[in-house]
């Protein structure tokens, strides 16, 4: 077959094709021995779950569930715990704001020496490594059940989540206008009040309602471990059997996902157009 | 000096700062949005300080240091670990058979019907039909879907792993169908006008350009299913975190530390891994 004028002869070098292949082949079978592995050392029951008994039980399951329960009070009980769930997500992450930028400032290169930066930084990665639900339960013993855990909860992981993106933000942010300030003799607090954060001031903000909307999702199960809001009610009424109640807890949580998502989309688009 | 604080010198405050008045309303509107907030909350921080809830926590604390570190104890914290890290991995590889197909069926690059134009009919409805399912699965969090499963097929790591399948599984296929469409269509197009099957020109047109991107996603999946399956131990679903819970019910202090440490350490590996496998694919 003759070739185009034009066309060259191979895409790519043999060689660089064949590592790349020889590179592919040795992640799968990484993947594959760890799947294997994994599979293997699990004592799953796959048996319980695909048998006749268990078929039954889950249908059972599934049916409890309908009809949700509806009754007034019930319902006012259900929104004043999405609230509650709200609440917790926005004073979580306002206090995550708060304290990441007071640790960013420590943990950018830019206004601080390395003496503080590296355990800052340090710090940071410990908060952001434990999970919200963790810090849910290990704050339980300080502040007792009810949402004021789960807040500080949220507030913990989320402050390690923002501290080192305020840091990156501030790094990252043009020395020129900081640059200028302190040839004119103003104080470090000047340049960063007057300079560094005006400039980053917007992406810090959009990075802290990114965070928002991911800790509304969390502060919903927040609970379950005892933390206030929706899980808790979760929790509560799936411990006592009780399905339809169970029901209207998980519709209201699915809403209050659904709606953040579809607000986020939209604010998204509304801004980006 | 701050912008909007009183001027030391004569000179009218709207002439130094222009934009004091609508500062000072943003102020005040959101003291007054804070105060509702920390109602419902039931925020009182004086709470953490007051001498009996200080003793609980300094008794909890100081059981910190040192971090249990008994040989026994520490085997146990290693087959829990590894327990965490099957569950995660087995449920993420649950969720890749899950979302492949479901990928497959939710991607329009893959429509034969719409290389004339606009899509029929039939094919958009089972297109939104797979988009809907993943929207479900992916809507429920881990947690719940782990509780629901414990009260099914009972306490013990086939919950967690079913729970990590459903959720990532969603989420695997919504991602998967969107890195497919914003593939370059035209060789995909080309091979379906040909009259070539839609697995082939997935195989031929699509799979080679996507590749790298869709290895990538499923590896940064599989860390984040990592630390969801610690999370789901605790809700009775195996591994680390159903021990942590356990330790922490009892206020063994240096058993959660140790705990803690090790799953840090987990993170920070699988992090790590995670980093450098994406970058080796780039």
């Amino acid at each position: 077959m003759s070739r185009a004028p034009g066309v060259p002869a191979r895409v790519a070098p043999p060689s660089q094709l064949l590592a790349a292949r020889v590179r592919a082949a040795w992640l799968l079978l990484a993947a594959c021995a760890l799947i294997v592995a994994s599979f293997w050392s699990l004592d799953l029951q796959w048996r319980a779950l695909f048998s006749q008994d268990s078929a039954h039980a889950m249908a059972r399951f599934v049916a409890e569930f309908f009809p949700p329960d509806a009754s007034p009070p019930f319902v006012r009980k259900v929104a004043r715990a999405t609230l509650e769930t709200a609440a917790m997500s926005a004073l979580g992450t306002l206090l995550a704001m708060l304290f990441g930028l007071l640790l960013a400032l420590p943990a950018a290169r830019t206004h601080a020496r390395a003496l503080w930066r590296v355990p800052t930084r340090l710090l940071l990665n410990a908060l952001r490594a434990v999970p919200e639900l963790v810090w849910a339960s290990l704050m339980l013993i300080a502040a007792g059940l009810g949402p004021m855990a789960g807040t500080l909860a949220l507030a913990l992981h989320t402050t390690g989540v923002l501290g080192r993106l305020f840091a990156e933000a501030i790094e990252n942010a043009p020395p020129g206008p900081a640059c200028a300030l302190r040839a004119q003799g103003a104080r470090p607090a000047q340049v960063l009040l007057y300079a560094t954060l005006p400039q980053v001031a917007p992406q810090l903000l959009s990075y802290s309602l990114y965070r928002w909307e991911n800790n509304i999702r969390a502060a919903s199960i927040l609970g379950v471990v005892g933390a206030g809001g929706l899980g808790q009610l979760l929790a509560f009424h799936l411990g006592l059997f009780q399905m339809a109640r169970t029901a209207t807890v998980l519709l209201a949580m699915l809403v209050l996902v659904l709606a953040v998502d579809g607000a986020s989309y939209w604010a998204r688009r509304a801004m980006t157009s | 000096m701050r912008a909007g604080t009183a001027p030391a010198s004569a000179e009218p405050l709207a002439a130094r700062d222009p934009a004091w008045s609508g500062r000072l309303a943003w102020l005040l509107v959101s003291l007054l949005l804070l105060w509702p907030l920390l109602e419902f909350t039931e925020f009182r921080p004086w709470q953490l300080f007051d001498s009996r809830s200080l003793r609980v926590t300094a008794h909890f604390l100081a059981g910190f240091f040192p971090p249990d570190a008994q040989a026994d104890f520490l085997k146990t914290v290693a087959r829990e670990t590894w327990r965490t890290v099957a569950i995660a991995t087995a449920g993420a590889a649950l969720a890749l058979v899950l979302a492949a197909p479901m990928a497959l069926v939710a991607t329009a690059a893959l429509s034969v019907s719409s290389l004339a134009g606009r899509m029929a009919a039939g094919p958009l409805a089972l297109r939104q039909a797979a988009r809907a399912l993943m929207v479900a699965m992916r809507t429920v969090p881990e947690l719940v879907w782990a509780l629901v499963f414990v009260r099914v097929v009972g306490l013990g790591p086939t919950a967690g792993v079913l729970a990590i399948a459903l959720t990532y599984g969603g989420m695997l296929g919504k991602v998967f169908a969107e890195i497919l469409e914003s593939c370059d269509p035209h060789p995909t197009r080309t091979l379906l006008a040909n009259g070539s099957g839609r697995l082939q020109a997935f195989f031929y047109g699509l799979l080679p350009q996507a590749a790298p991107e869709l290895t990538s996603y499923a590896i940064y999946r599989w860390e984040c299913a990592i630390r969801s399956s610690v999370v789901l131990g605790f809700v009775g679903a195996g591994g680390l975190g159903q021990q942590m819970d356990s330790s922490l019910k009892m206020l063994a202090g240096n058993e959660v530390a140790t705990m803690l440490l090790v799953f840090i350490g987990l993170v920070a590996l699988a992090d790590a891994i995670s980093e450098r496998l994406r970058r080796w694919l780039r």
